[in-house]
């Protein structure tokens, strides 16, 4: 074979010194097969090769990680004898490019990683965030695609019957091109049945199962890893089509052939499909895989090597299983209806070795090619990208009750009822809180009697404004939610996506919000056990905000759990943790800058962490006491939001606020972290608790038979019905949708 | 007294069935493998909600050629009890016994929602221990759910007393809002909605519960 051209190797987004050390590992040039194996495995999107350097300063350890990152899911004990395995996962560009299969194959990936470590999949959330819907340029499109990404996402959750509970839908312009969509899936196991995925036992036969290879999604590890430009339209074939009832078919059989005791190691076939497994397996044992690709069960014909080992096709597995126990698990997925073919050997000298017919057409050392991708430490010596100004604007507000309302119908902050209706959140009937109806979603472990509470959270625009800050603001936000609802956050995972790393000022974001996101977690103590890293997302040089999303689990005793709204009229209301405070610099990354002012400046709200954590014991404290009769963190829209929204069960509030020297505006909607707004019959212990942990808690008044009064001194600031309120909030997705461009 | 529960590859709602027999109700459940023709000696069947061989052709269509429906039709023609939720009903429609179809939702999506149901009848194992007219909330998970069948058909079902249930809003187009039916013996049910996720004080609501305790009270008033 002769010397691949220059433009061969660009065209695999490899640079001239990557090709020069693949020639040193090979001690010769490769060949076209094997440029392309090492084009998708040192990937952006395969190797971290731009974060790796700067992901180690994250918190990885508790004495509950039994597993952290490295595998295909990080795993928590939950104690008695149980386990659970969670990870989160983007699908960006395939959803840009294809909604609704991009969408579906990214639920679809995570819930492999999953359940390849022997967890059945129990709980999934998406963090989703789309350009506006009412942009007059770029609405129509955006629409679209929120609508391929939901009906995607249903469509696979709801047939492969695991329930989607929760997460969050933002709506900026910087997502315009360039959607986001992360996927989170958790499932549960016992602690001896984990798999990994490792070929360990000279001699093992190395089992392919699951849906057959196409030529979909070559190259989608690649594509992953650039930026779009106008080509990227053209790479359509490059999304894979996901088969939801395939995977289904897919997690019973391989549950079952685990249970069976004769899968040794296992591993999904993901992004860079069978290289990714094979070599991967290979290194993490030390072992040597060789496979004969006339064994892959193919779903077209005349598919070269090349073709087979870089497909993404979805719904298939590799299976290193016990000699001599072949037929036992061939057996099994038979049952199921699958194909599935030994296809190769594990063997001794490190090497992953790829045969077609006999001839070898691919020969790497495993370890090199899986673990040794060149690792960079791209310049960020300089500030983070940020164009927005310190100071805002002077601003007035004409009528606070029309603010209130135009937030509660604002994109952000309504009700995602159309879309979440859309998923099946209940089935296994493991659901206690499900979308929208507490602060966490959730799930019961039926076998315990522990839950786990989940939450996802971002915020574009508060990481724009400090990625350190903003990436700590998130940490702290999601582990609020989890305290709010009673359970104790233990472990996380993070979704990073920036935009292109080669830039210092954008690679300069993401050091700065790995750093805020490591300091937080370390000091909530939710170690980071897993995650994606999603890179490269601009689209025409425009770069989106930067946004790290964290998801956390929390633990707790199973019961009935404490929601949002409020339950009883004639209770004390109290908002824990006080007032806050804020000034104009820190107010402009709120939904009100945002939607009411329509401008973004200055920083994010200020938060005290140790302070925060206090608030955090307190309220758990409090729901572990069945003190709240309901419990609502305050984030997006602050105070006013947050009253608002828990009338909207029927009873009103009556509220007067204490003596500040804050304006109105800034009282009512400012954001500031480290608060949660609960009612109680029994205001006295709340007060109680609240000292003991050295918290603040506001008496703020009474609830109600009905509607919003907010009073300060003499002044009526906000006196609104509830069901306007509601019917707003309720209504505002629907009406975005089918908003249509006045010309 | 046992409960049977199918397996359909597919089917997903099979372990939420399972765990409300078993441990909600506490009577003796068995899962059914599609493949075979054996029923175990069960007393009721259930099919369970899901995506039945994945229903890629119509709802039901494929799985009422699977070798388990073969008994199921013919336990059923011999009167013993089944009991179609959701995918399970879809099944019995396609399979012939019971009447008309379950289309497209009117909205054309997917939708997953408490709603709540009025009992119509309580003349039924699956339904003698509920009051007529009382209302159950239990939840709907569904993009096929639409009931439809001609106005005769619509007519003889009013007349017959086999509207088991009816939608108080309708969440999916369906006709006369019915969620469940009955078969001209009464002895095989159809319905949309989810009875076996309303089971427990944890769920959200307990008022599926009603249906599996009539099924169990009629087969101990039976003997079994």
């Amino acid at each position: 074979m002769s010397a691949m051209t220059e433009e061969v190797i660009a065209a695999h987004q490899l640079k001239p010194d990557e090709y020069e050390r693949i020639v040193q590992i090979l001690g010769r040039e490769p060949n076209l097969t094997e440029l392309g194996i090492f084009s998708v495995m040192w990937s952006e999107h395969c190797s971290y090769k731009s974060s790796r350097l700067h992901l180690k300063k994250l918190p990885t350890r508790s004495r509950l990680v039994l597993q952290g990152p490295g595998e295909n899911a990080g795993i928590i004990d939950i104690g008695d004898g149980w386990a659970i395995a969670f990870k989160i996962e983007s699908h960006n560009h395939p959803s840009f490019i294809e909604p609704f299969q991009g969408a579906a194959t990214g639920v679809g990936g995570i819930l492999r990683d999953i359940f390849t470590m022997g967890a059945r999949p129990i709980a999934v959330m998406d963090a989703l965030r789309f350009g506006r819907l009412d942009d007059r340029k770029t609405g129509a499109r955006n629409r679209r695609i929120l609508e391929g990404v939901v009906s995607g996402i249903s469509h696979y959750g709801n047939c492969f019957g695991v329930p989607t509970v929760g997460g969050e839908t933002v709506f900026e312009s910087c997502y315009d091109g360039n959607p986001l969509v992360n996927v989170f899936a958790l499932g549960v196991f016992r602690h001896d049945e984990v798999f990994y995925g490792r070929a360990k036992g000279v001699g093992n036969p190395v089992i392919y199962v699951g849906a057959k290879t196409g030529r979909d999604g070559i190259h989608g590890a690649s594509m992953a890893s650039a930026e779009f430009t106008e080509e990227s339209k053209q790479k359509r074939p490059n999304v894979q089509v996901g088969d939801p009832f395939l995977e289904k078919l897919l997690l019973e059989a391989c549950l079952e052939a685990m249970h069976s005791g004769a899968v040794v190691g296992i591993q999904d076939m993901g992004a860079a499909g069978l290289t990714c497994s094979t070599c991967e397996m290979g290194s993490r044992a030390g072992t040597g895989v060789e496979i004969d690709l006339q064994y892959v069960p193919q779903r077209e014909t005349g598919m070269t090597p090349y073709e087979i080992m870089l497909s993404e096709s979805q719904e298939r597995m590799l299976l290193v299983a016990e000699k001599g126990r072949e037929a036992e698990v061939l057996r099994i997925f038979d049952k199921w209806g699958l194909d599935a073919r030994v296809i190769g050997v594990v063997k001794d000298d490190g090497m992953m070795r790829v045969k077609d017919h006999g001839e070898v057409v691919a020969e790497i050392p495993n370890r090199p090619l899986a673990d040794e991708a060149p690792l960079y430490d791209r310049p960020h010596g300089v500030a983070p990208y940020r164009t927005a100004p310190m100071e805002g604007p002077a601003f007035a507000s004409r009528d606070l009750k029309s603010d209130l309302l135009q937030l509660l119908g604002s994109g952000d902050i309504c009700s995602k009822r159309w879309i979440w209706e859309q998923y099946d959140y209940l089935v296994r009937s493991n659901t206690l809180a499900g979308p929208e109806s507490a602060e966490a979603a959730i799930v019961r472990i039926k076998e315990t009697g522990t839950s786990v509470a989940m939450s996802l959270d971002g915020n574009g625009r508060y990481c724009y404004l400090s990625p350190r800050e903003g990436a700590r603001l998130i940490v702290a936000e999601c582990c609020r939610n989890l305290s709010t609802v009673g359970a104790l956050p233990v472990a996380a995972t993070n979704n990073l996506n920036f935009g292109n790393p080669e830039r210092p000022e954008i690679m300069a974001q993401l050091v700065e919000a790995i750093e805020g996101m490591a300091e937080a977690c370390e000091f909530f103590e939710t170690p980071i056990t897993g995650g994606n890293v999603s890179l490269y997302n601009e689209t025409l040089g425009e770069a989106i905000w930067p946004t790290p999303v964290v998801g956390i689990v929390g633990l707790m005793r199973t019961a009935v759990p404490v929601g949002i709204p409020f339950r009883a009229a004639d209770r004390d209301i109290v908002l824990l943790g006080g007032m806050g405070d804020c000034d104009p610099v820190r107010f402009g990354g709120t939904q009100y800058a945002k939607v009411v002012i329509d401008q973004l400046w200055g920083l994010p709200p200020g938060l005290d962490l140790a302070y925060e954590k206090r608030v955090q014991q307190a309220v758990r404290e409090i729901v572990e006491k069945s003190l709240a009769e309901s419990a609502h963190d305050l984030s997006l829209g602050g105070l006013a939001v947050a009253l608002a929204e828990a009338t909207f069960r029927g009873i009103g509030a009556a509220v007067e606020l204490p003596e500040s020297a804050l304006p109105p505006e800034l009282l009512l909607f400012h954001e500031g972290p480290s608060r949660i707004l609960l009612s109680t019959s029994d205001v006295q212990q709340v007060e109680d608790v609240a000292n003991t942990h050295g918290v603040r808690c506001v008496r703020l008044g009474r609830t109600v038979k009905d509607g919003l009064r907010i009073r300060k001194g003499s002044t009526t600031l906000i006196d609104c019905g509830a069901q306007e309120m509601k019917s707003t909030w309720e209504a505002a997705l629907d009406r975005l949708l089918q908003h249509r461009d006045v010309r | 007294m046992k409960f049977g529960v199918v397996v359909f590859p597919g089917s997903n709602r099979d372990h939420d069935a399972w765990y409300a027999v078993s441990r909600t109700l506490g009577q003796d459940c068995e899962l059914l493998w599609h493949d075979s023709e054996s029923l175990g000696n069960c007393d009721v069947i259930i099919l369970p909600g899901g995506f039945s061989y994945g229903d890629y052709l119509r709802c039901g269509a494929i799985a009422k050629f699977s070798p388990v429906m073969k008994s199921v039709k013919k336990f059923a023609h011999d009167g013993g009890l089944v009991f179609g939720i959701c995918n399970g009903f879809q099944i019995l429609v396609e399979s012939g016994l019971l009447p008309g179809a379950l289309l497209r939702n009117r909205s054309l999506k997917f939708v997953c929602k408490e709603v709540e149901l009025r009992v119509g009848t309580a003349d039924s194992p699956f339904t003698r221990e509920a009051s007529p007219g009382s209302i159950l909330r239990v939840p709907v998970a569904h993009g096929d759910g639409c009931y439809f069948a001609d106005e005769r058909t619509l007519d003889q079902l009013e007349a017959e007393d086999r509207v088991a249930f009816r939608y108080v809003e309708n969440p999916n187009g369906s006709l006369r809002d019915v969620a469940g039916i009955l078969n001209e013996g009464r002895n095989v049910l159809g319905m949309m909605p989810h009875p076996e996720d309303a089971v427990e004080p944890l769920m959200g609501s307990q008022d599926g519960l009603v249906i599996f305790r009539s099924l169990a009270g009629a087969l101990a008033g039976a003997g079994k």
